[in-house]
């Protein structure tokens, strides 16, 4: 091993206990743990009440189609929104600068955040799922297939929203601008199909909703949890993997390109005065 | 293998190993504001220096520079024979840096976090220093032992900059910066600082630069001061050649008849030989004070704030290194 590669070696290492740590203490705080399960609940009762509608053209729960595009609204809210909402409060309350004053340490760091982030998204898919399977009929959990398309849209999903959140949080000055992205993406999740079916659309908003992520994903966890006749109420009447694939790999080779960049121009600007500045402003905010 | 190709010795750079911090006619310039205006200052191994200034001297800034966190628009600045403007991670290991206000990590637990952070110095290890501090030694160090497992937001403000000093320290520095390490502090915590900061330059050699408001804290702490104002050192030596330099009027007080005097000079042995001269035993109550460094200190600033900074200079010329 030369000696250029140990340091990253160490500091990568040191990134993934980061995360694990963080994780667990994710599951110890109150905060936390209620930003985990109130979505979930919400969603749940949401597609509870929807279970007797049925897809229009179909006699398809409407509840069981929204399970799976929760799943992908999920993984693009936390991709999106989590991450930019990470980057903003912790370079307010001087992480970030911590991270930059220790020798690799910002590598560290986002590894630490590509861990927090990928686990929490594994565990709110799971707290979705696991109830869901009992509340909601039809869906093929028992195909092996279905779990290797969904890890597989998984994956994709959060390599094609992370970097975007990166850059979208390191655009935003402190953390009470994170509706800035917040309420875009709800807007987002509005048009892309995830609690209706897009089909019903004018035609433009379809066109739209199909530019961003959000729309791909559900489509891709739609794909893997729905039987193959319920493809045909889709757009095209096709799953359209290699689309899927297009427009989320788009964005994550976009995302990929631009966050070192953002990152670094973000990294480069944290200093002592600049984090104390905020802090300033932030409290002023506070004693108005 | 070519001795004089060493690329991260800038050219002119002094290269006596000693010397930690060299820094020449450094200039800082916000729009059309000269925040530093040509501050030059060098520090050896195991030097505790203090910079010290009021608010808006300039002060964050240098240590700023200094640390690699702000690009500096002119001048030398080699801190451990490399410029900080292009330090690397190597470079970056054997600095410690305790910054003006962190509020970071408040959901990790004091050990957790130093053996955590500790844990990225460890490939910048070598024979003379070994990376990092041994965690619980350190946290015994910094006077934390009964609080290692506890969550740092729940520390006292005191601790809680201690835990700071801990993170700055626990890549085992050469060279530390302290900005305002005792903002908040109450006398005790005050004191205890001091204590380690003393410990810290007896166990390691490591060189020290800090920032801070209060005179008394410089005058304790370091082995030279330097006082900046308006963008420039105005005077810099120790505590004692200071005020020694500085050729403020030291006050005389005395009685005689019953009837008590105070005058104000420069030369206070001449003015009370003349006093005896004049009424040899009449004279009861004798008292000469020297003006304290404070008194300098302040009179200095004041000079320099007002826009008599040619005048401050001349008078308080620097002391030679």
């Amino acid at each position: 091993m030369t000696s250029d590669l140990r340091p990253l070696l160490v500091a990568s290492r040191a990134g993934l206990s980061r995360g694990r740590i963080e994780l667990r203490q994710g599951f110890t705080n109150a905060e936390t743990l209620w930003g985990y399960l109130l979505p979930t609940v919400v969603l749940l009762v949401v597609m509870f009440f929807a279970r007797d509608a049925t897809v229009p053209g179909t006699d398809f729960s409407l509840g069981g189609q929204m399970l799976p595009s929760s799943l992908g609204m999920l993984v693009a809210f936390g991709g999106l929104a989590t991450v930019a909402a990470i980057i903003a409060t912790e370079r307010e309350d001087g992480t970030l600068l911590r991270a930059k004053a220790t020798p690799n340490g910002m590598l560290g760091y986002l590894i630490s955040r590509i861990v927090v982030v990928a686990g929490m998204g594994l565990v709110s898919s799971a707290l979705l799922l696991v109830p869901g399977s009992f509340l909601l009929d039809g869906l093929m959990l028992g195909n092996p297939v279905a779990w290797l398309t969904l890890a597989g849209v998984l994956v994709l999903g959060m390599v094609a929203t992370m970097p975007i959140g990166a850059v979208l949080g390191s655009l935003l000055s402190n953390p009470r601008e994170v509706g800035l992205v917040t309420l875009p993406i709800m807007g987002l999740v509005a048009i892309s199909g995830i609690f209706y079916p897009v089909t019903v659309m004018p035609g433009w908003v379809q066109g739209l909703a199909q530019v961003f992520p959000v729309y791909w994903l559900g489509l891709g966890m739609r794909s893997a949890l729905l039987p193959d006749a319920m493809a045909a109420v889709e757009l095209g009447g096709s799953w359209r993997h290699l689309e899927t694939l297009l427009v989320l790999g788009g964005w994550a080779v976009a995302g990929l390109a631009l966050a070192p960049v953002a990152l670094r121009r973000m990294a480069r600007r944290e200093s002592g005065a600049s984090v104390a500045a905020r802090r300033e402003k932030a409290m002023q905010r506070v004693t108005w | 293998m070519a001795v004089d190709a060493e690329p991260e010795v800038a050219p002119g750079a002094t290269a006596d190993p000693q010397v930690t911090l060299d820094v020449r006619d450094l200039r800082m310039r916000y729009g059309s504001t000269d925040v530093l205006d040509g501050v030059s200052f060098t520090a050896r191994r195991g030097q505790v220096l203090a910079l010290l200034g009021p608010n808006g001297a300039g002060k964050t800034t240098t240590i700023e520079i200094l640390e690699g966190f702000r690009m500096r628009s002119g001048g030398h600045v080699d801190v451990l024979g490399v410029d900080p403007a292009h330090g690397d991670e190597r470079w970056r290991a054997r600095l410690g840096v305790v910054l003006q206000s962190w509020r970071d990590h408040s959901r990790w637990r004091v050990r957790e976090l130093l053996a955590h952070l500790g844990s990225y110095y460890t490939p910048y290890s070598t024979s003379q220093v070994r990376r990092p501090w041994d965690v619980d030694e350190l946290i015994d160090l910094v006077g934390l032992s009964a609080h290692a497992r506890q969550r740092i937001g729940q520390l006292s403000g005191g601790q809680r900059r201690r835990v700071d000093v801990a993170i700055g320290i626990v890549g085992r520095p050469e060279v530390l910066f302290l900005d305002e390490p005792t903002a908040g502090f109450d006398p005790a915590a005050r004191r205890e600082f001091h204590d380690l900061v003393h410990r810290l330059t007896d166990v390691d050699d490591t060189t020290i630069l800090l920032t801070t408001h209060d005179l008394d804290e410089a005058e304790k702490l370091a082995d030279r001061i330097l006082i900046l104002a308006g963008g420039r050192i105005i005077a810099s030596g120790s505590a004692d050649e200071l005020s020694r330099r500085i050729a403020a009027d030291a006050e005389v007080r005395w009685s005689r008849g019953g009837q008590r005097f105070v005058h104000s000079t420069a030369d206070s042995t001449g003015f009370v030989r003349e006093l005896f001269a004049q009424h040899d035993d009449q004279i009861a109550d004798l008292e000469v004070r020297r003006a304290s460094l404070e008194d300098t200190y302040m009179t200095l600033v004041r000079d320099v704030e007002s826009g008599r900074v040619d005048g401050a200079a001349q008078v308080f010329p620097e002391v030679a290194r």
